[in-house]
């Protein structure tokens, strides 16, 4: 019976050449160091889930923002540990993303054919920092808050357009509510968008081109 | 039966796999709907017991009048509500006695008791209640909300409900 509910599907919707095709192509005979991109993989959708369950709760306002993880620590069943993925989720997810960039670096796998990969996962790993940077300030605690002030005065440095750029960034001259509801936007809208974009290119062109082998010595 | 069937690899790492699969259906299925219902897991009572003082309090034959507050929690955010409760002691007797809610049936507004008017005047549409709470004059459609009393140990408790 699921065979034949299988066959069915698999008739339209080709299911086995996507497998055939994606899970079973051929690699090179690789050592561990090849495993961080589907881990990098693996958090992103760890962090998108338990994500989308802390919207359920979490409130982007001055008033409620503290007041609502707080509830979602303390009051809500799980809500501690979904909290405690999606909080130790982002950090583990930007050393992972950042050694997959080293070994690729280091293995040199960005040569032709694959710069394309190489360039769409150079920009993963800026969006990666940029969800850490937006999700940093939620929490609206002290130290949130302060991160923000500094990591947004940077950005005023810049020469000329620096204190336009800063203005962009906190949505006026301070850290404001104005300012947590565009970090908010930002990390659960648009960044989201273009990590799903740029990630669609990158594992088309990882299944697309195949991965190199590990660079053998003269 | 006996027509012993081998179990080749593939089919053991199948059912090892759906096997292991289903724990972690459940270990990451459960606490998410958990996450997800716990608010209507802990619903509060809209109605209750609530003390309202020794009898001693209430000089017989004549309403007076009791204020409290409730506060309602939310998540994160508490609303404290007040409202007020008419007490009448009929007479010496324990149990002799009436509680009147203080909101008009009208449109809500505070009744007060009227000593000269023997009735509980709204202010606002000149709505009047008799001691019984009945509708006298005025506009309310009916009687004031009566609370259910008890008293126990030497202190008088009324059986409040909202709304």
């Amino acid at each position: 019976m699921v065979l034949k509910v299988y066959t069915w599907l698999d008739e339209r919707l080709g299911i086995s050449t996507i497998y055939d095709l994606v899970l079973d192509r051929k690699v090179p005979k690789v050592n561990w160091w090849f495993t961080l991109g589907s881990a990098s993989l693996f958090l992103f959708l760890i962090q998108a889930v338990t994500g989308v369950f802390l919207t359920v709760y979490y409130v982007p306002s001055p008033d409620h923002a503290y007041d609502s993880i707080q509830y979602i620590m303390n009051g809500v069943a799980f809500g501690w540990l979904i909290r405690g993925i999606h909080h130790w989720g982002a950090s583990v997810m930007v050393i992972v993303v950042f050694a997959h960039m080293l070994r690729t670096f280091f293995m040199a796998a960005y040569k032709y054919p694959r710069e394309l990969t190489w360039i769409t996962g150079v920009f993963l790993l800026i969006t990666t920092l940029g969800m850490g940077f937006t999700g940093y300030l939620l929490p609206w605690n002290q130290r949130s808050y302060w991160a923000t002030t500094v990591g947004t005065d940077l950005v005023g440095t810049v020469p000329i357009v620096g204190d336009f750029l800063q203005a962009v960034l906190r949505g006026g001259t301070d850290l404001s509510a104005v300012t947590l509801a565009r970090f908010f936007s930002v990390h659960i809208w648009f960044l989201p968008a273009v990590i799903l974009i740029l990630l669609g290119i990158h594992l088309y062109m990882v299944v697309k081109l195949g991965i190199s082998s590990v660079p053998k010595e003269e | 039966m006996a027509r012993s069937h081998k179990l080749d690899r593939r089919e053991f790492v199948a059912i090892v796999l759906a096997f292991l699969g289903s724990i972690m259906g459940v270990v990451v299925g459960l606490p998410a709907i958990g996450y997800l219902i716990d608010p209507a897991t802990k619903t509060q009572k809209k109605e209750d017991w609530i003390s309202v003082g020794p009898p001693e309090n209430y000089p017989i034959g004549t309403p007076t009048l009791f204020s409290f507050t409730r506060t309602t929690v939310n998540g994160w955010e508490k609303t404290v509500n007040s409202y007020g409760v008419y007490i009448t002691r009929w007479t010496d007797a324990v149990d002799d006695i009436s509680a009147f809610s203080n909101l008009c049936t009208h449109l809500s507004c505070r009744v007060t008791w009227n000593e000269d008017e023997m009735g509980y005047i709204c202010p606002c549409h000149d709505g009047i209640f008799d001691d019984q709470g009945e509708v006298v004059a005025g506009p309310p459609p009916e009687a004031l909300q009566e609370y259910e009393t008890k008293v126990e140990e030497d202190v008088i408790y009324i059986y409040f409900k909202e709304g």
